[in-house]
């Protein structure tokens, strides 16, 4: 029985640069997958993979089974797959509510004609899509600042409004780029508990991140990167006593260069 | 209570359907109401182009050029093809659309200054053909546009085509705030702020740009083709370099992504050098003096800026 999500033998180098090698995962429905690694591991270029952004050179790309390889993100979107950025992607000029209904696109009504003439149909969903996204903002702990410009938020606000934005297109699958990147131990916290309940949801959950004690704490699975290649897989405490794993992220007395002077 | 209601897209119809009725109860004569419907008419072209450049936020260059096509076609398909005046006006917004989407399905593709450059390219080469073409057009010459027959009317002199650009801006103000108000104008707002956002939460840009574009370039050529019939007269200068930066002057002056901004644009650009005639031969600095002291102190076109100002004095 195969994974809600596979990646087989997955490639990609950038100017002669390889940044990814044969990557294998198998990321099972309902748990929460991180994926960790050092600076210029190849985290978010896998991520890039799988949400089509980038298109891999070698290997596939398997969701629920079909190969997804190479198709664009808006019909990757449609299959239920949906993603957030490590440097913010919001909606700067719009309301942070809107920016949330703008998560609802796949699933409103796409009739131009009618958009124009603003039939009933198209208020009435207009009306509802409002109401999602206001559920949303709640479930973030956004409420009070539905109508906010988007720009006139806080930073650890904007991260959990790109989470609200991208649970609102009812993804099985959500991928999180650093999360919890640049906020304070507060607004971790806060990200974390908005993890967890997506996770909650039945929503699939994979995510990078740099903060060890929130992977540590909420992920059921870690897969360790390192130069593009895989280092380790497997829960907490296995991966946090790879001597592999610690080498990486400490330093290797034999390879490490003196960073003195 | 008032800023709900102000903020209300229909409340915004509903004052535009008051200015086109009560106007002439306080400008009578006939050179006002010939400014009026000339503000008008150039109001449903720059509409257009807001939603393209201030949604969408794509930018044209060349939207003359479309703005031609429908003053031409109301010229030429009267002469040579024996169309009725009204066949040729539909014709027109219909053929300026399948250009855009001919057209607009490669440059779309690039983006900011060399998106600017193409529809530049665009616009001069809509430009040329009107300009070469003189077995058919009279060339720089210009030709004479038959006149628009309503309900057996001739319909010739500002008053009727007051009214008739009066209610068709009404009609495509309500189209576009409607537009923007539904899951297309998020759609567009989107893409303005992030393609790469707006791609993974499944909006396909390639299909709303288009979209945005081809929209555009029909109220470009229904202002166009009002324009010529309004006047009897249709030179390639219509869709000239020059027009397409007015049209982009009078969105950006009026406010980018504000409907109001539009017309108020529009209205500053028709009127000013009207009013400005007492200036004689410094009439062109004076207009350039204003437009650069209204970007200064309202940076985000009038509309958008004096309302982002009201509201942080009544918050």
């Amino acid at each position: 029985m195969s994974g809600l999500l596979t990646i087989e033998n997955v490639g990609i180098s950038f100017g002669g640069i390889q940044a990814l090698f044969g990557i294998s995962l198998d990321i099972r429905a309902g748990e929460i997958f991180a994926v960790i690694g050092p600076n210029g591991a190849g985290k978010t270029t896998l991520f890039n993979i799988i949400s089509g952004v980038c298109p891999p050179q070698q290997g596939r790309v398997l969701l629920e089974g079909c190969d997804v390889t190479g198709l664009p993100p808006h019909q990757l979107a449609r299959l239920g797959l949906s993603r957030t950025f490590q440097n913010l992607q919001i909606f700067f000029r719009m309301s942070a509510i809107e920016n949330v209904m703008v998560g609802r696109h796949i699933h409103e009504e796409r009739n131009v004609l009618a958009h124009m003439l603003a039939l009933p149909s198209v208020r009435r969903q207009n009306r509802q899509t409002r109401e999602t996204a206001g559920g949303l903002l709640a479930l973030v702990g956004l409420s009070d600042l539905a109508d906010t410009p988007a720009g006139s938020l806080s930073y650890g606000a904007l991260k959990r409004l790109e989470i609200a934005r991208a649970v609102a297109g009812e993804p099985k699958i959500l991928l999180l780029d650093e999360p919890a990147a640049g906020c304070n131990p507060v607004e971790t916290e806060e990200i974390d508990e908005v993890i967890k309940t997506i996770s909650g949801r039945g929503i699939t959950v994979v995510l990078v991140e740099h903060d060890m004690r929130l992977v540590m704490k909420i992920s059921n699975r870690i897969h360790v990167l390192d130069h593009g290649t895989t280092l380790a897989q497997g829960d907490a405490a296995t991966v946090r006593s790879n001597p592999a794993v610690i080498a990486a992220y400490l330093g290797n007395r034999g390879t490490q260069h003196s960073a003195v002077g | 209570m008032a800023r709900r209601l102000f903020a209300s897209p229909y409340a915004l119809v509903g004052a535009i359907v008051l200015v086109v009725i009560l106007l002439p109860l306080i400008l009578t004569g006939n050179f006002y109401l010939r400014v009026a419907a000339l503000v008008y008419i150039n109001a449903i072209a720059v509409i257009g182009l807001n939603l393209l450049m201030g949604y969408a936020g794509q930018v044209s260059l060349g939207h003359a050029g479309f703005f031609g096509i429908g003053a031409y076609a109301v010229a030429l398909g009267p002469t040579t093809l024996g169309f009725p005046v009204w066949l040729s006006l539909v014709t027109g917004a219909a053929f300026s659309g399948l250009l855009a989407f001919v057209v607009g399905r490669p440059i779309l593709r690039l983006r900011g200054h060399y998106l600017a450059v193409a529809t530049l390219g665009l616009g001069l080469l809509i430009w040329m053909v009107f300009n070469n073409q003189s077995e058919l057009t009279g060339g720089p010459n210009g030709m004479q546009v038959p006149r628009l027959m309503l309900f057996g009317w001739r319909a010739v002199g500002p008053i009727i085509w007051y009214w008739i650009s009066g209610a068709t801006l009404v009609f495509c103000s309500w189209i576009a705030l409607n537009l923007i108000n539904s899951p297309t104008g998020r759609a567009f707002r989107a893409i303005h702020d992030s393609e790469i956002a707006s791609r993974v939460l499944g909006i396909d840009i390639a299909r709303y740009k288009l979209l945005v574009f081809v929209l555009s370039a029909v109220y470009a050529a229904i202002a166009g083709s009002y324009f010529s019939l309004f006047d009897g007269f249709v030179t390639p200068d219509t869709a000239g370099f020059l027009r397409s930066i007015e049209f982009v002057v009078m969105a950006v002056l009026g406010g980018l992504g504000s409907i109001l901004g539009s017309i108020v644009g529009a209205a500053l650009l028709v009127v000013l050098p009207q009013a400005l005639t007492v200036f004689h031969e410094y009439e062109e600095i004076v207009l350039g003096l204003i437009m650069i002291v209204f970007m200064i102190f309202l940076p985000g076109g009038i509309v958008p800026s004096l309302l982002a100002r009201w509201r942080w004095r009544t918050a």
